[in-house]
């Protein structure tokens, strides 16, 4: 069973459709008892991250989310807040991931939102299994993390590269959306489930 | 670099597709769910349903099939028509859609767009501007393009922006239905005055005009509908004339027989 952390941070039916797709057994819960059970964790999200991490705290769930041993994804701000902290508040993160996020900076012919399609690369990880750098994917974020130790998989935008994905043991995050990436993503997830 | 975007949009009355030429002679061309799933497996980088439905049995029939849709495909989908309220967003949301776009009732009360986006964020606010060109200057139109305001096409635009719009889809009512191609140096100069993405719509009738506009027109992304539907342009095939000249795109995976390509 897949817990899909249900705390009122936008789109969340799109994740459980992706899943449904895959034909895996999920549940939305916020219910710690039942997050601590799972033997997979998703925490998705969209918008602000400082409004996400209230509601996480609200729902008692920061140190659920850290002291989780199973395999767990963040997901664009599900991710964010996986990190050290974000310029987006500015909030303190989990501090799971050794990433600093920032905003795009402005520059002409750069817009924000990061939003579309775009290339991953640098690859490294079981999570893009089968996938070669170049695979496209999913965007829509105005804050990126930084490149770090924990980056798994990066890709262009505005003055450089970003951590398109994180890893950390057994946590993972991706800036961009599995759910909405197509084959691409779907194999993706089809690399979470089996991990 | 992210990819240039190619949109099918779909407008959608009572759980079927139609399109209307210049808005009038609706035409049915096949069912919503199952044409979204063919538009994402050959290529499609985002889809847009347009709910022309004019009654309220119409408006509660589309929320059900965007619940349809969002678990159909797994491409991102904007969904538009009728939205006047922070609510009738939220149902909409809550039915899977990734992005709403709202028009006429944006201009009513701009304060929907800032109330929508503080309350699910930028991403997921589109708003659509139809306009039309009067004496040399662009007017915003409403209710399909029926209605003459007063407001100007750039410092509407400007405004949506500043209160809170993720990305402008501005169709030109002058273009719409000629298929002669978009107006390109209208979008390069929205590019070139807003900072979010901007979406080109109206007057695609071949695989160059969509290349101009993403190119000399500057536009993030080229929405068309009949070309598409009527088969005249194959999603593949255009995506392939476009990086054949230097337009960045998501190139098209080869078609998996049967389901997701979860290899």
């Amino acid at each position: 069973m897949i817990a899909i952390i249900d705390y009122d941070a936008g789109n969340i039916r799109s994740v459980g459709n992706a899943l449904e797709r895959l034909g895996a057994e999920y549940e939305l819960t916020a219910d710690p008892a039942r997050i601590l059970a799972a033997d997979k964790v998703i925490l998705p999200g969209v918008g602000n991250a400082a409004a996400a991490m209230a509601r996480l705290q609200e729902r008692g769930l920061c140190g659920v989310v850290k002291s989780l041993r199973r395999p767990v994804l963040g997901i664009c701000v599900g991710m964010q807040l996986m990190c050290r902290d974000s310029e987006e508040g500015p909030v303190q993160g989990l501090g799971i991931f050794d990433a600093h996020v920032r905003r795009f900076p402005e520059a002409p012919g750069v817009k924000i939102p990061h939003m579309g399609w775009n290339a991953l690369g640098n690859l490294d990880s079981k999570l893009f299994r089968g996938m070669d750098g170049g695979t496209f994917v999913y965007f829509v974020h105005s804050y990126r993390a930084d490149l770090c130790p924990d980056t798994i998989a990066t890709c262009r935008y505005g003055d450089g590269l970003f951590s398109a994905a994180l890893k950390y043991e057994n946590f993972y995050g991706t800036q961009f959306h599995p759910e909405k990436s197509g084959s691409a993503g779907a194999a993706i997830l089809q690399n979470f489930i089996a991990l | 670099m992210v990819a240039k975007r190619i949109i099918p949009c779909l407008d959608v009355k009572d759980g079927q597709v139609v399109k209307g030429v210049n808005f009038e002679g609706l035409r049915e061309v096949g069912d919503a769910v199952r044409m979204g799933v063919q538009y994402a497996r050959d290529g499609a980088d985002e889809l847009v349903y347009l709910d022309i439905s004019a009654s309220r049995e119409g408006r509660n029939t589309f929320v059900s099939l965007v619940e349809r849709i969002a678990l159909g495909i797994d491409i991102p989908f904007t969904v538009g028509g009728g939205i006047g309220t922070p609510d009738d967003a939220a149902r909409l949301l809550d039915a899977g859609a990734d992005k709403i776009s709202i028009n006429s009732a944006a201009i009513a009360d701009p304060s929907l767009i800032s109330r929508i986006a503080r309350r699910y964020g930028s991403q997921f606010v589109v708003v659509a501007i139809d306009a039309r060109c009067i004496e040399g200057r662009w007017t915003c139109t409403t209710h399909g393009g029926t209605r003459l305001t007063e407001l100007e096409l750039f410092s509407w635009a400007r405004e949506a922006q500043e209160r809170g719009a993720g990305e402008i889809l501005f169709t030109s009512m002058d273009h719409d239905g000629t298929r002669a191609g978009y107006a390109d140096s209208v979008y390069a100069r929205l590019s070139e005055e807003l900072t979010i993405p901007v979406i080109a719509s109206g007057g695609a009738g071949s695989i160059e005009d969509i290349r101009r506009v993403l190119t000399e027109g500057r536009a993030d992304a080229a929405l068309a509908a009949s070309i598409f539907h009527y088969g005249t342009i194959p999603i593949p095939e255009l995506k392939r004339a476009l990086a054949a000249t230097g337009v960045p795109v998501r190139p098209v995976r080869p078609a998996a027989a049967g389901g997701t390509a979860a290899a």
